[in-house]
């Protein structure tokens, strides 16, 4: 189990041209303790996450990492609170005008405080964690949708946070792909790291999370574990598993009053 | 109804306002700081000054020619054609050279900024910049502002250089003499006519990279939103240059 204090969210509220994406919002992060956030989409699950970078303020809640509250921090404060954490973001978000190996290498690019042997040869160690070190010339034009993933992951690896987030990880992979990302997701939990996923893909969530939480309607309606969530009678859980007409219809009716 | 309509219109505008005057600090500030981004400001300014030369050449060569056409046969039946140089030299480096090669700038580099940043923003290419810790306003922003600040008064100076030269061509098509031609500059201008011709296309330098970053970084709406921003940079960037020309030369004339 990692070391630390965790990360949380109290009472966090977040809209966006008057329509309410957070209300009230509670969530825990403990170390070593792997979660996944589930909802339908445009719940606000990625909301969550870029709240917990500080890419977004909230209009009011507090955010802790680590003892400190970075919903009041500037831009300067947060680069150290950020540090503690890495995201692996939905389509990867590589550099285009990079190679593989200056996106991994980014971060320590930046900082200057390492020789660029050292770089390198760090570079190298987390492309081969994820299987890419071939990969390192090429630029993110010439991956595919999987590799580009494993490439973000590598980039997260090389600032060796204690947590690191995933948004919808999985998406438009094929199994093969899935399965390798789910590997990589134990593995990384096996070397310590802690995870925080965001995702719709049910069998990677139950493959790598320990505990589960499910916003609904801006809200947190659902913390625990795997068989708890399975067996929750709330009404958005069991629709969520087993979603009928009526559902659909409401789906249809939400996106348009959106 | 319609006062609601325009008071929200005004709120709107005075917010977008503050959020560029915002950025505008910022990346000023941060251009004097370090790391100052060496490889990158020596590509934006290849991107910006070396691949922009081909296009303000060619605007220079046409509208000089153009310039000397007209004012030799205005200036014909006063005989006058021996100052036909000091005319069309007048007009581009005050003017024309400036004005003409930064709208070609703002469509060709302003909306090239616009859609490569409004890219990094749709697809979180911008979030991770600062995840990974990066100022993105110095990175991004003030890297750009610097390359334009250095490229776009020299790419006025070319235009001016290559406009004065094409009407020299088409002068010497009337058997006007090179010595009537080059003699005519200097009895038109002063030496705050260059002055002028350097701080008007680095103020536009300005502006096309400070609106083609503002607008870019504040991209949504995926792939159309960045269209309709490049769209909305070429139209800001060229009537903000035209509007600005106006007050600038007024400012010049008040101090003369």
């Amino acid at each position: 189990m990692a070391d630390g204090c965790g990360i949380r969210m109290e009472r966090v509220c977040y809209s966006v041209g008057g329509r309410s994406i957070l209300r009230d919002f509670d969530l825990y992060l403990d170390p070593g303790v792997n979660r996944t956030i589930l909802g339908v989409s445009g719940v606000g699950k990625t909301t969550i996450l870029k709240l917990l970078l500080g890419l977004l303020k909230p209009d009011s809640g507090r955010i802790i990492i680590e003892e400190e509250d970075i919903a009041t921090l500037s831009e300067g404060g947060l680069a150290l609170a950020r540090k503690h954490i890495s995201i692996v973001f939905q389509g990867g978000a590589l550099f285009d005008s990079m190679t593989v190996g200056e996106n991994v290498g980014y971060r320590m690019l930046e900082e200057g405080h390492l020789a660029e042997q050292e770089i390198d040869a760090i570079v190298r160690e987390k492309l081969g964690f994820v299987g890419l070190e071939k990969a390192i010339n090429l630029y993110p034009a010439e991956l595919s949708g999987g590799m580009k993933k494993r490439v973000a992951i590598a980039r997260a690896l090389a600032a060796d946070p204690e947590y690191i987030f995933f948004d919808e990880p999985t998406t438009g992979l094929d199994p093969i792909g899935v399965y390798n990302i789910q590997q990589l997701m134990l593995r990384l939990q096996g070397e310590g790291k802690t995870t925080l996923m965001v995702t719709h893909d049910m069998h990677t969530a139950f493959a790598v999370s320990d505990r589960f939480s499910f916003i609904h309607e801006a809200q947190l309606v659902f913390e625990g574990t795997k068989s708890e969530l399975k067996e929750s009678s709330i009404p958005a859980i069991r629709e969520f598993f087993a979603p009928g007409k009526e559902s659909l219809f409401r789906y249809v009716e939400s996106e348009e009053s959106a | 109804m319609p006062v609601r309509f325009i008071e929200n219109r005004i709120l709107l505008f005075l917010a977008e306002l503050q959020k560029f005057a915002a950025l505008a600090v910022k990346a000023l500030r941060r251009i004097f700081s370090p790391p100052f981004y060496g490889r990158e400001f020596f590509r934006q300014l290849d991107k910006i000054g070396v691949g922009s030369l081909f296009i303000v050449c060619l605007t220079g060569l046409f509208t000089g020619m153009v310039m000397a056409l007209q004012a030799l046969i205005q200036l014909r039946p006063f005989g006058a054609t021996s100052y036909v140089g000091g005319m069309v030299a007048v007009t581009m480096i005050k003017e024309l050279g400036p004005v003409l090669s930064s709208l070609m700038v703002a469509g060709r580099v302003g909306s090239a900024i616009t859609a490569e940043l409004g890219t990094m923003v749709v697809t979180e290419q911008i979030d991770a910049m600062r995840v990974e810790g990066t100022d993105v306003v110095k990175r991004l922003v003030a890297s750009r502002l610097k390359a334009m600040l250095v490229a776009m008064p020299l790419l006025a100076i070319v235009t001016d250089t290559v406009a004065i030269s094409g009407g020299y061509i088409i002068a010497s098509g009337y058997h006007i003499s090179p010595l009537m031609y080059w003699k005519s500059l200097p009895q038109f201008m002063r030496f705050q006519d260059l002055i002028e011709a350097v701080a008007k296309p680095t103020f536009f330098g300005f502006l096309i990279a400070m609106i083609a970053c503002h607008v870019g970084l504040g991209v949504s709406g995926g792939s159309e939103g960045v269209g309709t921003a490049v769209k909305r940079t070429v139209v800001l960037a060229s009537v903000f240059i035209l509007i600005s020309d106006f007050f600038i030369t007024k400012i010049f004339i008040v101090f003369r």
